[in-house]
């Protein structure tokens, strides 16, 4: 490791020093001294892979013989892959919204409050676990025990049902159930990130609109309604856009808890299972151009707010 | 927005009248006054105890004996504490698990992989902010635009090249995929902060005979330390705590992988082994928890300066 860095460092220097000395170094030599790491490594590691995994998609599991559309063709007619594709649309849905709706409603909450940085700070923390720890924390809470004399329940949640005189459930095996409570890890984790950028949202806010819309005698909910959601609403597209991105493209918690077993899988995690378990190289690359073309939009979106803000800057 | 009834007016000549509150400040009180109605303390309560119970719960069973986390629930610890750091000793240094090795492994992975990228992508940030060329907006949109490529798109054609460059397995092709996944979020962010420092320091160092990497080192680098603190810590919780990388190029080769692969492959071969994934889940978690912790406010700055990963 210390070998790599200071490999690194040298090469760097040597780049910069050389662009430096000269006082006479054309404009072109000095931005791509500049430049020139950076574009580099992103044709190799994300352009040229993103060209290859198109054209594999067109390929069969070995990557020889070209097939069309028929790994699309598969990606869609099969009741397995379907399943997958309800899922994620399951996934996309609901944990953005809800990610971003207990986030909202908790921000504020505790707004000036007086125990507002511990009661954030909780909220918070998740987002410095993994989503593999997430995932372990919350299989305990899920964990199931069959109801016998003398076996008590060592999951939070079964315990719960215990005392109210249910039958404790199998939460990660009843299907189609148990895509929800794979889901709750997500917003669980995502929900911090949330609360952070609109509570931001909400103190820029300025004073002078809250205090007209108070003489209004507008509180409570209303002012929620109809002050702190208008004022706040590019803070919470980019809350919602984000968390929709990462939602898309996190395979780790099905993976980790169920391992996509029992119908819980989605399109991140089945990419995983096609290209390494099954070695289905062309519908594994199918898998991922689709996670591509869902995410094209969100580009597009992401692209024109830039230039937007350019503008104004 | 209407403005209707104006706010009474006190009576001049009321001396027991304190200074007017700033409306921050009523603001202030407003937020007490909201929080003191049952129902809204009531949901925020309930909010924050749901959020932390769960890790509560893993955190006391860490602790407890494996004999008793596997016949009765956590909570129960609380009318019977029993302590003991056995499962701790047991997924560290214990024959099969060796949680100390990986841990390394996570070390080594994480700090080139967090030092590259910042280094690469504040040299292309300079160059997009401060040096003509032409091209130079349609390039800057094009680099940001890659921050959506889903890494999945992106992992078969590089491992094919890894095993072709006969480097497959090792933790080169770990930094480098990780370097190349982060440059473009790292070079938009850091972009941005760049465009806010002043052209004048700039041009003023300029006018003084500084040359490119003077201006880069001694004007700009002082200026945008809470920039790379934010980022330095973005990248590192998310390097550290990354599976899927991990696992495509690293996983395969247990003195390479990290500590996420290893507590993943816990949960899958031994999902009920509850001692030894207690204890490593909190194993992983302690360092960036502590990272978290301790620059929790650059963190929330980075956040909030616009892009994230996704």
């Amino acid at each position: 490791m210390v070998f790599a860095i200071l490999l690194f460092v040298v090469v760097m220097a040597l780049i910069l020093m050389s662009v430096d000395r000269a006082r006479s170094v054309p404009n072109w030599a000095l931005v791509a001294a500049f430049l020139g790491p950076a574009l580099l490594m992103l044709a190799f590691g994300l352009l040229y892979p993103m060209v290859r995994t198109i054209r594999e998609s067109f390929f069969d599991r070995t990557g020889t013989n070209y097939i069309g559309f028929d790994n699309y063709v598969t990606m869609f007619s099969q009741s397995e892959f379907q399943t997958v594709l309800r899922n994620t649309l399951i996934w996309v849905i609901l944990v953005p919204i809800l990610a971003t709706f207990i986030g909202l409603v908790y921000a504020v909450l505790v707004d000036r409050t007086r125990f507002e940085a511990l009661a954030k700070g909780l909220i918070f923390l998740p987002m410095a676990i993994s989503l593999v720890g997430a995932s372990i924390i919350w299989r305990f809470v899920y964990a199931y025990r069959p109801d016998q004399e003398g076996v008590a329940q060592i999951g939070l949640i079964n315990q719960f049902l215990v005392w109210l005189g249910f039958e404790p459930q199998q939460f990660l095996i009843n299907a189609p159930s148990n895509t929800f409570w794979l889901l709750i890890v997500m917003i669980w984790v995502q929900t911090g990130f949330a609360m952070t950028v609109l509570s931001a949202a909400i103190k820029a806010i300025p004073d002078d609109i809250v205090e007209a819309a108070r003489l209004d005698g507008l509180t409570g909910a209303r002012m929620f309604r109809y002050i702190t959601v208008p004022s706040i609403r590019p803070a919470l597209l980019v809350v919602l856009v984000t968390v929709t991105m990462t939602t898309l493209k996190a395979f780790d918690i099905v993976r980790t808890m169920t391992g996509g077993q029992f119908e819980t899988s989605v399109v991140a995690n089945e990419f995983y299972t096609q290209s390494f378990r099954q070695g289905n190289f062309g519908l594994g690359a199918t898998l991922a151009v689709f996670l591509f073309i869902l995410v094209i939009p969100v580009v597009i979106y992401q692209v024109r707010q830039l230039r937007l803000s350019e503008e104004i800057r | 927005m209407t403005t209707t009834p104006t706010p009474p007016v006190l009576p001049a000549d009321t001396p027991a009248v304190p200074r007017p509150l700033t409306p921050a400040e009523r603001r202030a009180a407003m937020a007490r006054a909201k929080l003191s109605s049952p129902w809204a303390s009531g949901v925020a309560i309930v909010i924050a105890v749901v959020w932390t119970v769960p890790t509560i719960g893993l955190l006391v069973s860490s602790f407890r004996p494996q004999q008793s986390i596997n016949t009765s629930g956590w909570w129960t610890w609380f009318r019977s504490p029993e302590f003991t750091l056995g499962n701790y000793n047991e997924v560290l240094f214990g024959a099969r698990e060796s949680f100390s090795t990986y841990f390394i492994n996570s070390v080594v992975i994480t700090l080139p992989a967090v030092v590259i990228p910042i280094t690469l992508a504040l040299l292309a940030a300079y160059a997009f902010a401060w040096i003509d060329f032409r091209g130079r907006d349609i390039l800057f949109v094009a680099v940001f635009a890659l921050q959506i490529v889903p890494l999945q798109v992106a992992l078969i054609p590089l491992m094919q090249q890894y095993v072709r460059w006969e480097v497959a397995g090792s933790f080169w092709t770990v930094w480098l995929s990780h370097s190349i996944f982060a440059l473009p979020l790292a070079t938009f962010l850091l972009h941005n902060f760049m465009k806010d420092i002043p052209p004048s320091l700039v041009e003023a160092a300029r006018v003084d005979g500084a040359g490119h990497v003077k201006i880069f080192f001694k004007v700009l680098m002082p200026l945008l330390v809470p920039a790379i603190a934010a980022f330095g810590i973005f990248q590192f919780l998310w390097v550290w705590n990354d599976l899927l990388v991990a696992l495509t190029f690293a996983g395969g080769t247990p003195n390479v992988a990290p500590l996420t692969a290893r507590l993943a492959e816990l949960a899958g071969s031994r999902g009920e082994a509850w001692h030894l994934l207690t204890a490593g889940a909190f194993v992983a978690m302690v360092v960036p928890l502590i990272v978290f912790l301790a620059l929790q406010r650059y963190f929330v700055r980075g956040l909030l300066s616009g892009g994230v990963k996704g």
